[in-house]
């Protein structure tokens, strides 16, 4: 991925994933996270995983925040009420950030920069996702689907209530 | 590179300039069929210099002048960015899909082999999907940000049907791509260039006409129009999402409105009915099945591949506009009963006969 895309990219998803939990109204924060997602899964295409950056638009920015917004237009919310903590929130989240800003630079300072991998032939795309799925994840997969199948049972039962 | 880039650009534009054109004659058929099925005369009464042209004049030149020219009222009570980001983001995302749907099979244009398909994506009708599920943003979005009742019951109803339709509609596509054992649209559409028992063209709905009927439904329901247009319905909400809107932003979720109809066209001509194919036509001419053999020039062969694919799309635009004014509208248990207990069970039991059939005899 070329440096300037990236860094363009990497304002834009800041912005829209800041804009999320700083609007005070929910709609526009749906929005905001809408194009979170989508700007994300442009970094996934960048990096050859093409898959995954739609499968990340169809599942999250195409059905989840889309049922998201169905809730918020149902419940008819108006703006959210912004509540200001003490001084003594601001310090604490304040520093909480410092800390963490530190700790990231101290740690990629330290980290070696690998050299460019260079991708095996096939990578990112379907046929070797799914090869890796069905073969090394089978397991995996097939708990994750019950997974699924239970909590879209238990769904249906509690609406039925 | 230069030349790459002039390439790529050259397919985007055609393309997008072919859907609009075809946009424009399905807006056509929608006046002048409409007034044949009611036995009326229809658009008649705008032209140039005494050319009426049918009603073309009308339809192509005079609606959206008339659209452009119209005051843009926005409501003063509406949440004025997003009332204005709705029509784009309704329009948009139809718009961009067609990058992946192939026109032709290939051109040879001085020693370069150029691939008729705006964008190559081997993910091809994984995109198609991601996009159409990006399209229910608009609708959503006018609903809410016109505040309005009639606008939020549309929004409300278009947002539920959509996310509906989308899983038949996704499910009808697994049957297809066992068949083709290929997400990219072009493959499939290459696939389909082969002959049965030597003489019959093996195009999709032969191997899914299940599929197929779910598609063309599912599709039809996701264009929002009659007997589907619950999310408009004058009859109960006025003009339902869009009520609030005028001028060219009413002219764009009309543009988006037909532009779908032409994607659902474009998409069912590609997965089931041989796309660019022509019968018997190959790179090198037509090769005919009692072994006559007619040589064309690689030009001559993509201009009747791109003719076969326009002429297949507008057809299917047409009958999208027969069935629009054939069939009463469903009522809302009706919708969802269709959808829910119809068309998904349905399409389940086709991914399951297609894949059994694919294991035991094999696929396209």
């Amino acid at each position: 991925m070329s440096e300037l895309l990236f860094l363009v990219l990497a304002v834009l998803t800041v912005t829209a994933a800041t804009s999320v939990v700083a609007v005070a109204n929910p709609v526009r924060s749906a929005l905001g996270l809408v194009a979170t997602l989508f700007l994300l899964s442009i970094f996934f295409v960048a990096l050859d995983a093409q898959l995954v950056a739609v499968l990340q638009v169809i599942v999250y920015a195409g059905a989840i925040v889309v049922l998201f917004l169905f809730v918020i237009m149902l419940l008819n919310l108006q703006g959210e009420r912004r509540v200001t903590g003490g001084m003594g929130l601001v310090a604490a989240a304040t520093a909480g950030a410092l800390a963490l800003t530190a700790f990231l630079v101290t740690l990629l300072a330290r980290a070696a920069t690998a050299p460019a991998a260079t991708l095996p032939p096939g990578f990112g795309e379907t046929r070797a996702l799914a090869e890796r799925l069905f073969t090394a994840h089978l397991l995996a997969f097939e708990l994750t689907s019950l997974l699924l199948l239970v909590a879209v049972v238990g769904a249906v039962a509690l609406s039925r209530r | 590179m230069a030349v790459d880039v002039a390439i790529a650009a050259a397919k985007a534009l055609f393309i997008v300039l072919l859907v609009v054109q075809v946009m424009g004659l399905g807006v056509f058929f929608e006046r002048k069929v409409s007034a044949l099925i009611q036995d009326r005369i229809g658009a008649n009464r705008a032209a140039i210099f005494g050319f009426a042209g049918l009603g073309l004049v009308n339809t192509l030149v005079a609606d959206p002048i008339k659209f452009l020219l119209k005051e843009d009222v926005v409501p003063a009570s509406s949440d004025r960015l997003l009332h204005s980001l709705a029509p784009i983001l309704s329009l948009v995302p139809v718009l961009v899909t067609f990058a992946v749907v192939p026109f032709g099979d290939v051109l040879e244009v001085g020693g370069r082999v150029v691939n008729l398909q705006a964008a190559e994506l081997s993910i091809g009708i994984l995109y198609v999907l991601a996009m159409v599920s990006l399209g229910v943003y608009g609708v959503v979005l006018a609903g809410w940000a016109s505040n309005s009742r009639w606008s939020l019951l549309g929004g409300i109803r278009g947002s539920a049907q959509m996310i509906s339709y989308e899983i038949a509609m996704g499910l009808a596509l697994i049957g297809i791509v066992l068949t083709y054992n290929t997400l990219d649209l072009q493959e499939m559409a290459r696939a389909q260039g082969t002959l049965l028992w030597g003489w019959l063209p093996a195009w999709g709905i032969l191997y899914q006409p299940i599929g197929f009927l779910i598609f063309m439904t599912a599709g039809i329901a996701e264009s929002k129009r009659i007997p589907f247009d619950l999310p408009e319905s004058e009859s109960e909400l006025v003009s339902g999402y869009f009520t609030e809107y005028s001028g060219p932003k009413h002219l764009m979720f009309m543009m988006s409105d037909f532009v779908e109809v032409v994607l659902v066209a474009a998409l069912v001509t590609t997965l089931f009915f041989g796309g660019w194919q022509v019968p018997y036509l190959a790179r090198d001419g037509f090769h005919l099945p009692g072994g006559a053999m007619l040589a064309l020039p690689s030009w001559g062969v993509a201009i009747l591949e791109i003719t076969s694919f326009a002429v297949k799309v507008i057809l299917f635009t047409w009958l999208q506009v027969v069935i629009r004014w054939t069939l009463p509208r469903f009522r809302y248990d009706q919708l969802m009963r269709l959808g829910w207990q119809g068309l998904l069970p349905l399409a389940l039991l086709n991914v399951l006969v297609s894949a059994l059939l694919v294991l035991l005899v094999g696929g396209a």
